[in-house]
């Protein structure tokens, strides 16, 4: 979700097949640098495994250019990395959300091929997605601040948790 | 840049410099195959970096990926060297920036240079004519004097080759008639 100057990914923590809870505290939000977040739903293997190829990319690039990449930037390079396995797909959702240039934030999610879909006030992915959009349409407000923006999300979240039997467990909300 | 011109040559139709994306490019001295071959390679180069992140790919990085095929062949068996040295110039986040290329692979970041048949005489002028804070018009006549130090023969729009870029990221070659036009102020 996209606040002033500010934005704020969020995730519940559990990590199930199907009926059975295999973890409660799965980490499913990774931090690329210090202004770029990376979440990825799905399969859980795929999320990981993706995670760190992207980790590797971005470290070169890094070292090569000697600057982090910008939000547009790793986001066309996801939807290039899951692109090149269309016919053998990451089952994973990214969702992408950093502040680029001059902190303006900047949020993207993605389906399991790399068809990017931009927003300017949230993206939603996962079991409960169709629930989130509706949480999220209604409580969004734009430019909250930081604070704001962290209620926002975290009851957004919540609701829509509650009523989805294959998320839970708790959440992790990340406000940059 | 000064052409191949006598009497019987069509020098307009083939340009010594090119441009290798639309925010940088490239003049060489040396062979001029050996030149289209690599500017055939940075040009595939630059726009697979934009086809992966949607973004022109830095001066720096295009100059590194050139170099590395220039050293490549320096080092591979039965190649032979790239007979030529390059001048990139380009515009990127970093402002304005001019990378000289050796055929050995190693790259030079420069403010002023010169390369080719007059180069020692070249880099004096350059040296003494050259301030951080020119504007382009004074630094497109700067480069037209440097050129008719070592020049043979009669400068004319028809047989030099001037590119230019500015803050708008453009990376343009001035036609004969520009040319003109800037060497007559320098008359």
């Amino acid at each position: 979700m996209v606040g002033k100057n500010c934005f704020a990914i969020a995730s519940d923590r559990r990590l199930g097949v199907q009926l059975q809870t295999i973890a409660t505290d799965f980490q499913r939000i990774f931090k690329i640098h210090d202004k770029l977040f990376l979440g990825l739903s799905g399969l859980g293997s795929d999320a990981q495994t993706l995670h760190q190829r992207l980790v590797f990319r971005h470290k070169l690039y890094q070292l090569r250019e000697e600057r982090d990449m910008k939000p547009e930037t790793f986001a066309s390079l996801v939807s290039a990395m899951l692109y090149e396995k269309r016919f053998g797909p990451y089952f994973c959702q990214p969702v992408i959300a950093g502040l680029g240039e001059d902190d303006k934030p900047f949020i993207c999610t993605m389906d399991s091929i790399g068809a990017k879909e931009l927003a300017k006030d949230f993206v939603v992915a996962g079991t409960a997605s169709e629930s989130l959009y509706g949480a999220c349409e209604s409580m969004f407000k734009p430019d909250m601040d930081h604070e704001e923006l962290f209620e926002t999300i975290s009851q957004a979240l919540i609701s829509s948790i509650d009523r989805d039997c294959l998320s839970g467990w708790g959440g992790h909300v990340y406000v940059v | 840049m000064a052409r191949i011109s006598s009497l019987s040559s069509q020098a307009t139709l083939v340009q010594k410099i090119q441009i290798l994306t639309p925010n940088i490019g490239v003049v060489y001295s040396g062979m001029g195959p050996d030149s289209r071959v690599l500017v055939r390679k940075s040009r595939k180069q630059a726009e697979q970096y934009n086809l992966l992140y949607k973004e022109p790919i830095p001066v720096t990085q295009l100059v590194r990926e050139t170099a590395a095929v220039m050293q490549e062949f320096t080092q591979s068996g039965g190649v032979r060297p790239f007979g030529v040295s390059l001048l990139v110039a380009g515009y990127d986040d970093k402002g304005p920036q001019l990378y000289q290329v050796d055929p050995s692979g190693s790259y030079f970041s420069w403010k002023a240079s010169a390369m080719g048949k007059n180069v020692s005489n070249a880099k004096t002028f350059l040296e003494k004519r050259y301030t951080d804070d020119m504007e382009l018009e004074d630094a497109i006549h700067t480069a037209i004097l440097t050129l008719k130090e070592g020049f043979e023969g009669q400068i004319s729009g028809k047989n030099i080759e001037i590119g230019v870029i500015e803050a708008d990221r453009t990376f343009r070659v001035l036609t004969a008639a520009q040319i003109e036009d800037y060497l007559q102020e320098v008359e």
